[in-house]
């Protein structure tokens, strides 16, 4: 009896993951077959008003290349303090709780948040709304990936650089940071890969345009938020084009995954 | 140079709690013409203003199904015990005309039902299958196969939402009114969509929590004879319990709070479901669709929905954290 449960048990597990896997590759088949029949040289060279992509694939990599660029020194540099600076203190504790309640809360809510404070004032949607949007979903991750990288560093490290008559600064920038860089760059190029795929808190914050623009004072083209606007639209050619967008969107932040991934394990070995 | 280092992470760090004050208390001034005029009541309330005529199909969807509604409404209390309490107050004012335009009507009830249910949903349907993936990659799996398959799972957990609401809009959602009848749009296909996006995120999770578990505890019970259903039962269960609790929580917040996989597939009807198979209306989706028509008390009532939301996802990490959570020191 308890062997016969125990094969049901591991026929049962291993079916579960069947049909788990079965939802997720069925995801990824209709995303490559419907994606890469729409895929062409038009694709990348036109706008989205001459039906191609190249103005929205642009503006999303402007907005979250924005958004990181100003993300990592304040995420790093908060990082440094709760792993440096703070020590065991509540205050510590209390921004780490704070610092994982903002990555689980609702994207859409931030951007609710940015509307309120920067879309009212302003009266129309910005690329800058939409990079501050994404500021604040990135800030989080980044200051856990430092912490958690930080923690890694070896003390006698720091005592060495400390006994030398280093000061913290030059210890912390010289020492600590140099050996975590690599994990932290792989934290921020996920940080990359998670919000470049975002679309509820541009929807009504940078919004998107058909046109060619870099400037980040007015609407700005997004990729996802077309991605939204021509899924739903009755006619056919543009739900395919909305589909190659989907598709490449999809590869990007695969690829940016992969590349993590790859530099992580040859630090480790 | 060393004082001012510290003064520049103390502030960076500084930020986040600024960030997070300001979000709350942009959202709470924002939201409040709508918290003074209607209060609490606001959030059992199931109408929704039917104000001056614009695009959105969704209110003019709702215009046609005022009458459809209140016979869809003897069905709640079989369905849906949860929302007894509030039966009374649906239905007494539900009869009251809606046309009386100067004074519109907005509640929560039907948001906030529609979320809480499709993440019930999406629960219901990601639990068992995320188990199971954690359990055969961490225990029954070879580590041949386990390490490419946890790869993938991984992969997928970084997949856009929104290529789940495409994917849940234009393939899944008309597969699922094949086998059980009704709209290819509803709170049922909302549901297993959340469902199927946080499989990948609830598995990898609760793979790691499963993983922590000492060799050496499960040899022993090897030893004494244990099958592996038994291991995984009496050992790796209650050892790895509050990880995959955690997880599980986790997966919930993020279903919760999530946009775009349910905006393709919910409907957007301020409606209550008859049966699963109708579409109706979460929190995060009125957001998105309505927010840059609406101005002044519209808008005002939108904050309030979006401080709603903050504060339920704000409530389910707070459990998280504080109960199963606690980082080890």
């Amino acid at each position: 009896m308890r062997l016969i449960m125990n094969r049901l048990f591991i026929i049962a597990s291993t079916f579960a993951a069947m049909v788990g896997l079965f939802f997720l590759g069925w995801i990824l088949f209709t995303l490559c077959a419907k994606g890469i029949t729409g895929l062409s040289l038009k694709v990348f060279t036109n706008d989205l008003i001459n039906g191609g992509l190249r103005n929205v694939m642009v503006g999303q990599l402007i907005i979250s290349g924005m958004a990181t660029v100003i993300g990592i020194p304040v995420g790093v540099l908060a990082g440094i303090y709760l792993q440096e600076y703070g020590g065991e203190s509540k205050t510590t504790e209390f921004i780490r709780d704070l610092s994982d309640v903002m990555m689980s809360a609702p994207s859409i809510v931030v951007g609710t948040f940015v509307y309120a404070i920067v879309v009212i004032p302003t009266g129309h949607t910005s690329g800058w709304a939409g990079v501050l949007a994404l500021f604040i979903l990135m800030v989080p991750i980044i200051v856990r990936t430092t912490d958690d990288m930080l923690k890694l560093v070896p003390i006698e490290l720091r005592e060495a650089g400390m006994a030398i008559g280093a000061s913290k600064y030059h210890v912390t920038m010289n020492i600590v940071i140099r050996y975590a860089k690599a994990g932290i760059l792989t934290g921020i190029l996920l940080a990359f890969a998670r919000v470049v795929g975002e679309t509820a808190p541009l929807l009504y914050t940078s919004g998107s345009t058909e046109f060619w623009s870099t400037d980040l004072t007015s609407t700005f083209p997004s990729l996802t938020v077309s991605i939204y606007n021509l899924a739903t639209m009755p006619d056919e050619e543009m739900v395919q084009l909305g589909w190659t967008g989907a598709f490449l969107l999809t590869m990007m932040v695969l690829i940016i995954n992969l590349i993590g991934r790859y530099a992580s394990n040859k630090k480790r070995s | 140079m060393e004082r001012l280092f510290k003064k520049l992470t103390q502030m960076s760090a500084g930020l986040l709690f600024v960030i997070l004050a300001a979000t709350t208390i942009v959202l709470y001034l924002s939201a409040k013409p709508a918290i003074e005029q209607f209060g609490v009541n606001f959030l059992f309330e199931s109408r929704w203003g039917v104000e001056e005529q614009q695009a959105v199909p969704a209110r003019a969807l709702d215009v046609e199904n005022l009458e459809a509604r209140s016979s869809d409404e003897s069905f709640i209390e079989e369905d849906e015990d949860f929302i007894d309490d509030d039966e009374d107050f649906v239905t007494d004012d539900d009869f009251e005309s809606d046309e009386g335009s100067s004074n519109i009507v907005y509640g929560a009830l039907v948001p906030i039902v529609g979320t809480i249910f499709s993440t019930l949903i999406a629960m219901l349907f990601s639990i068992p299958i995320a188990m199971g993936i954690a359990v055969f990659l961490a225990e029954i799996a070879h580590g041949s196969i386990a390490k490419p398959i946890g790869i993938a799972i991984e992969l997928l957990a970084s997949i856009p939402s929104i290529i789940y609401g495409m994917w849940g809009l234009f393939y899944f959602g008309p597969f699922i009114a094949n086998i059980f009848g009704g709209n290819t749009v509803s709170l049922l296909v909302a549901g297993l969509v959340l469902g199927v996006m946080v499989i990948p995120f609830m598995a990898a999770l609760s793979r790691d929590a499963i993983s922590t578990v000492p060799e050496m505890l499960k040899e022993s019970a090897y030893a004494m004879g244990a099958t592996k259903l038994e291991v995984i039962k009496d050992v790796v269960f209650p050892y790895a319990k509050s990880g995959i609790i955690g997880s599980v929580i986790l997966s919930f917040g993020r279903a919760m709070g999530e946009t775009m996989a349910v905006a393709f597939v919910i409907g957007g009807v301020y409606q209550f479901v008859g049966s699963v198979t109708d579409p109706t209306n979460s929190i995060p989706v009125v957001l998105a669709n309505s927010f840059a028509e609406s101005s002044g008390l519209s808008l005002s009532v939108l904050f309030y929905l979006a401080l709603i939301l903050f504060m339920m996802s704000f409530l389910v990490i707070a459990v998280a954290k504080h109960y199963f959570l606690r980082r080890k020191k």
